[in-house]
């Protein structure tokens, strides 16, 4: 098992409605979090580089984010790359920072998320995420996010008999996690009831299938794995870190039900590091609405093809259960900064790697895993991460 | 020369013709325009006229609509798979809810847009395929 790059802080910005506050301000709170957990590092003199996920500079006006968020984090001179792969930038980005450590260009890197959405109206967030699907033919003839993720669950519903109530099971146990985490957005108990009884947003899905517009960042220190106890007694090690594409579009795809840049991704990892989805002890995958979480239990390789509604139904991906999954409360309570989706997985992946999880702590997590995707699923990636010795 | 483009595809949508691409090596098709074979990696590839026909593979009606469609809203987007076996994302229109089911026959039409701002494409929709319905 060969450790590509180490984790040797992290830090999270509360996520929500943060009136008043811009990308720069939110980003750089996470950043305070990462630099204060890390006594040891000098952030001036210890970081080489910076990268940075974002989605959209529709949302504030605002381009050129790299310098920007640089500057804001108390950082001068060094190499800043944005990075936009929607809903993955994040998580892109991390990519890129662990190829930089790789590659021995740099020792330590910073790698980071932002997005703030809130400000603006439902109609123009619709308009701004679904720019992450393919324009002549998907945004011109109507679609939004949640239309696409709907047509995946209306397949999913025919050729497998995944029900409305399965899917209310995910925002319920999503809910339920949240309110162990102070950081989340939502913090409301819900019912498979609510669920069922609220807003139609595009049928099947309503509006607690939904993940939530939300302010956030999200940020990771990375070192070379021989430097990590440098930092930290308790490094958490990058063992896999893939990445893998499918159509911009669903139409061209071969299957409505299965996200194959998921599956590719999963395979990849799961080689790299040696394991397979028995040894994962904790997840966080990417719940935009709920199907998606159910067809990543399924892609990842948590159960059989066509028995993720079965899965979330017997309770196995609650806290407790055979693998929790979003006990960070996912993108469909804790929120969905899409820009800092990527990295806050990591970031509760190693809250609870460390022990640090408080409330919502998994027993003796060792393994945990991430699994981001990009719009509706041209883009996956997944990363294992391996609590240090 | 074969144009293959999205200006080119939408301009045979205002002529009332659907075109797909074809490989001239595989034979591999596309119900929407590229320069290269996904499946052989040709460069050779031309336009091929698609009957307009096939069967609904999923469906959705949108209440919360993309802001360019707020005055159609709820509207039925569906994935249809064309008989030559390729697949398009299309609103559905001219059916009511109750009779949705994946499954049903369609067959497509085009509408011009309003307004000159860019792109001003003709769209295509689907509609229900009236004769392949008595024939079931
Ligand atoms: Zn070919």
């Amino acid at each position: 098992m060969k450790v590509l790059a180490s984790i040797v802080s992290a830090g999270l910005s509360k996520f929500g409605k943060l009136d008043g506050l811009y990308a720069r301000e939110i980003f750089a709170e996470a950043a305070k979090e990462a630099f204060d957990n890390c006594p040891n590092l000098n952030p001036r003199k210890d970081i080489e580089a910076l990268f940075i996920g974002q989605m959209s500079e529709a949302y504030e006006r605002q381009g050129h984010i790299g310098p920007l968020m640089l500057n804001w984090s108390g950082l001068d001179d060094i190499p800043a790359f944005r990075v936009e792969s929607a809903c993955a930038s994040s998580s892109v980005a991390l990519r890129v920072g662990v190829m930089a450590i790789m590659s021995n260009m740099h020792d330590i890197v910073m790698v980071g998320g932002v997005e703030k959405m809130t400000h603006l109206p439902t109609s123009s967030n619709m308009e701004i995420l679904a720019s992450a699907a393919d324009f002549p033919f998907e945004q011109w003839n109507g679609a939004t996010f949640p239309s696409l993720f709907a047509l995946m669950a209306t397949a999913h519903m025919h050729e497998y008999g995944t029900t409305e109530e399965q899917m209310a099971l995910v925002a319920v146990k999503n809910h339920e996690n949240a309110l162990l985490n102070h950081k989340a957005h939502m913090q409301k108990k819900i019912s498979v009831e609510d669920v069922l009884s609220s807003k139609v947003v595009s049928w099947p899905l309503k509006l607690y299938d939904c993940s939530l517009i939300s302010d956030g960042a999200s940020c990771v220190i990375l070192t070379k794995p021989e430097l990590a106890k440098k930092f930290t007694d308790t490094p958490v090690n990058i063992i896999a870190s893939t990445q893998a594409q499918d159509s911009l579009n669903i139409f061209e795809r071969e299957s409505l039900t299965t996200l194959k840049s998921i599956k590719l991704a999963a395979k990849e990892a799961f080689k790299a590091s040696g394991l397979t989805p028995k040894d994962v002890d904790i997840a966080e995958v990417h719940d935009c609405f709920t199907i998606a979480e159910i067809i990543a239990y399924e892609d990842l390789g948590f159960c059989n093809k066509g028995f993720g509604g079965k899965f979330i139904e017997e309770g196995e991906t609650k806290i407790g259960g055979e693998i929790p999954v979003n006990t960070s409360g996912g993108l469909k309570a804790k929120g969905h900064p899409v820009g800092a989706t990527g990295i806050a997985q990591i970031y509760e992946v190693y809250l609870q790697l460390i022990g640090e999880a408080e409330k919502r702590q998994v027993n003796n997590a060792e393994i945990g895993l991430t699994c981001n995707i990009g719009g509706s699923g041209a883009t996956a990636t997944v990363n294992i991460l391996k609590r240090g010795d | 020369m074969n144009n293959i483009s999205v200006e080119q595809f939408y301009s045979f949508c205002a002529q009332g013709k659907l075109m797909g691409v074809k490989c001239e090596e595989c034979k591999a098709l596309y119900s929407v325009p590229k320069p290269f074979c996904l499946k052989c990696n040709s460069k050779n590839l031309s336009w091929v006229q698609l009957k307009g026909v096939g069967k609904l593979a999923s469906y959705t009606i949108v209440y919360v609509p993309h802001p360019s469609f707020q005055n159609e809203a709820p509207y039925i987007l569906g994935v249809v798979e064309l008989e030559e076996g390729v697949k398009l994302l299309s609103r559905i229109k001219n059916v009511k809810l109750e009779e949705l089911k994946i499954g049903m026959p369609l067959k497509i039409d085009f509408e011009k847009t309003e307004g000159n701002a860019w792109p001003n494409w003709v769209r295509y929709y689907f509609k229900p395929n009236l004769t392949e319905n008595n024939i079931l």
